[in-house]
């Protein structure tokens, strides 16, 4: 027993010395700023234990988001269908893969993905984390069209890569898991938290009236009832993250949530978007169907279908919606695009 | 190193000695179940309209998360435990378990309070609570829900339709400058438990009651937008009182 304890603790010395004399690089731990409005409304953000934020995966993981070579012809990027300038997403109605060829699904903004505490990714929840997630887009055929093997191959051979991998993972043999851990610490860096809205509520600007009028519209459990799954002044996200269907098809050609768990009571649920940004990210919903606000808005008034799995926040149905004034739809409106942050679109830290 | 190791085993040796004279403290766990009528409720019975109310209206439900807060442990010389500050409880996600290891055995009275009481219904400041979206907005006085049940139920054209009871704080709006509010939280006392070595606690609620008593509730009626009705919030205030009770306690 004595002398197993002195064998242990002259290993556990003997490590001491040796970590001290090796020169193996050590990444910085990356400073998540996180906006005071977040950090005094919601419980901390995700960062998973085997992949912490570091300056160098950070730089890394944007190198590699802007980086053409991760698509099987080396024209397409991360960014080609999450541009910066439209809060990480692109105006069309449904992205073009390599190929030319259409998916089904309206690309969505990357922000503040962090916050999402159930990690379900995509409109359908498909995507359990966000290192797992980015593994997709690279091998999907009406996407990036790649495959891992020749990515990484691509990457290995560069002249800059090798390094970049050392110096932010301890490795330079480069593979789909720390690409995706790259990218992933990347994405977990953009944060949009400094709308106009989130000036109003850190006192540092006012409304509005009809900006105002436009949030009571939100608020109001007989008006819009929006804030029910769409955050509020005490939920900055602007969603909540769950899947819900908001009655915009009573047969669906997509069964969103229903595809993935296979309950029939999923059907056609799909997950809250956040409604930051919405300026920079038309056309909207999980296929891109409504090109405006206008017509979203429309859509919650009166144009509501009933099917079995419409959420019953949803009200009068049977009559398409509560049915808003001109008046209050406009304000909706305004108060609507008051949530967007041009900081978020600007900041250099998020340009290639 | 040494040193570290010697305090260490002081440490130990003086706990294993000194353990035995303390008070023995039991571990104690409460959690929620859910009946409707006696029939076990939980997520798997979501989404089918197969609940018929008090006043026959035949009813499914597809979310059900509530508030109880101020979960405590009273002994006969009025010592208190509190199990827990606030929980939210979800019947669509999993179990949520209260525990403790500073309760030392004996008997007490276990309660609780449904929602918050309107000391602590504090806008925004319960950090886990907003990340939840389970917030009152502003323009009904802020807080908490209490309570946030929906689901569908078949109406008189028998035709489904939603209804959304969501029971908070209630409060008159008639002057949106001047809110009225009466505390609607509810004080529940389930009684004497004993609290042994190990114990397990089940607190039941019964959800057919808020539809039944003492107020039948039609749904015809009082489907939607609940939370600005002062009257609707005083009815399932009243109908509360007799949802929960206590239900096994194993040893
Ligand atoms: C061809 C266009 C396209 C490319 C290229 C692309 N994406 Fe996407 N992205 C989409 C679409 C469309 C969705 C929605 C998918 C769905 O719901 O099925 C999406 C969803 C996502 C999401 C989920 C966001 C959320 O909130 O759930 C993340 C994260 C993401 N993409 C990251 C990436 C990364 C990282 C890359 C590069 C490796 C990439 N994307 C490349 C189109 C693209
Ligand atoms: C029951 C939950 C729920 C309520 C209440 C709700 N929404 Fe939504 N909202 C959703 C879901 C789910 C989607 C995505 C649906 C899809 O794409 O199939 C969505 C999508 C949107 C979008 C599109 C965003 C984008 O990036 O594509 C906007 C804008 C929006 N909602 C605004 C509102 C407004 C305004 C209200 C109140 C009038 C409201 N929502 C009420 C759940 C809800």
């Amino acid at each position: 027993m004595k002398n197993s304890c002195i064998f242990l603790l002259a290993i556990f010395l003997l490590m001491q010395c040796t970590s001290k004399d090796t020169t193996v690089y050590t990444p910085v731990p990356y400073d998540l700023e996180i906006p005071r409005l977040f950090a005094d409304k919601l419980i901390a953000p995700v960062i998973p234990a085997n992949n912490p934020l570091t300056e160098e995966g950070v730089a890394l993981g944007k190198k590699l988001f802007f980086d053409k070579k991760l698509s099987g012809n080396n024209t397409q990027s991360c960014a080609t269908c999450h541009s910066p300038q439209k809060s990480f997403t692109n105006n069309r109605q449904f992205s073009e893969g390599i190929q030319g060829i259409l998916g089904t699904r309206n690309s969505m903004p990357l922000f503040n993905l962090a916050w999402n505490f159930d990690e379900r990714f995509a409109w359908d929840g498909k995507e359990l984390s966000l290192e797992r997630q980015a593994l997709e887009p690279v091998k999907n055929p009406i996407e990036m069209h790649a495959n891992w093997e020749t990515v990484a191959e691509k990457l290995q051979a560069s002249p800059e890569y090798p390094d970049l991998f050392l110096q932010a993972f301890g490795s330079s043999e480069i593979d789909s898991v720390l690409i995706t851990r790259a990218l992933a610490q990347f994405e977990r860096t953009l944060i949009s938290g400094n709308s106009k809205f989130d000036r109003y509520l850190n006192g540092e600007t006012t409304l509005t009236p009809q900006e105002s009028a436009g949030f009571n519209v939100f608020m109001d459990e007989a008006k819009g009832d929006c804030f029910h799954c769409h955050g509020s002044d005490n939920n900055p996200l602007w969603t909540d993250n769950k899947f819900h269907n908001n009655g915009l098809d009573s047969n669906f050609s997509d069964l969103g949530l229903g595809a993935v768990t296979g309950d029939t009571n999923d059907n056609g649920k799909f997950r809250s978007p956040s409604l930051r940004n919405l300026r920079f990210t038309a056309p909207y919903m999980h296929d891109g169907r409504f090109a405006t606000l206008d017509e979203v808005i429309q859509h919650y008034s009166e144009g509501l279908q009933p099917s079995a799995t419409i959420d019953p926040l949803m009200k009068k149905v049977n009559q398409g919606g509560v049915g808003l004034s001109l008046q209050e739809k406009a304000n909706l409106k305004a108060f609507l695009l008051s949530l967007s942050d041009p900081d978020f679109i600007n900041n250099p830290a998020f340009r290639e | 190193m040494r040193v570290l190791l010697f305090l260490l085993s002081g440490l130990l040796t003086w706990s294993a000695c000194s353990s035995p004279e303390k008070v023995q403290s039991a571990s104690v766990a409460v959690r929620f179940s859910h009946n409707w009528e006696n029939t076990p409720v939980s997520s798997t019975d979501f989404n089918t309209i197969k609940f018929t109310n008090e006043n026959g209206e035949m009813l499914s439900i597809e979310r059900l998360r509530y508030l109880v807060s101020n979960v405590i442990l009273t002994s006969a010389n009025n010592e208190t435990y509190e199990l827990s500050p606030y929980q939210l409880v979800n019947l669509g996600e999993e179990e949520v378990t209260i525990e403790s290891n500073e309760v030392p055995i004996g008997d007490y009275k276990l309660s609780f309070v449904f929602g918050f009481n309107d000391a602590e219904n504090i806008d925004g400041s319960y950090p886990d609570l907003n990340t939840a979206s389970f917030n009152v907005p502003g323009m009904l006085g802020g807080g908490y829900h209490f309570m946030q049940f929906d689901g569908k139920y078949v109406d008189q054209n028998l035709a489904p339709a939603g209804f959304n009871y969501h029971v908070i704080r209630a409060v008159n709006i008639e002057n949106p400058n001047n809110l009225v509010f009466q505390d609607t939280s509810i004080k529940v006392s389930l009684g004497v438990v004993t609290i042994t070595a190990t114990t397990d606690i089940e607190i039941k609620m019964n959800i057919a009651e808020w539809f039944k008593n003492p107020n039948t509730w039609d749904l015809n009626t009082l489907n939607t937008v609940l939370m600005p009705n002062f009257d609707a919030q005083i009815l399932m205030h009243q109908n509360g009182k007799s949802v929960f009770s206590l239900g096994a306690v194993h040893q």
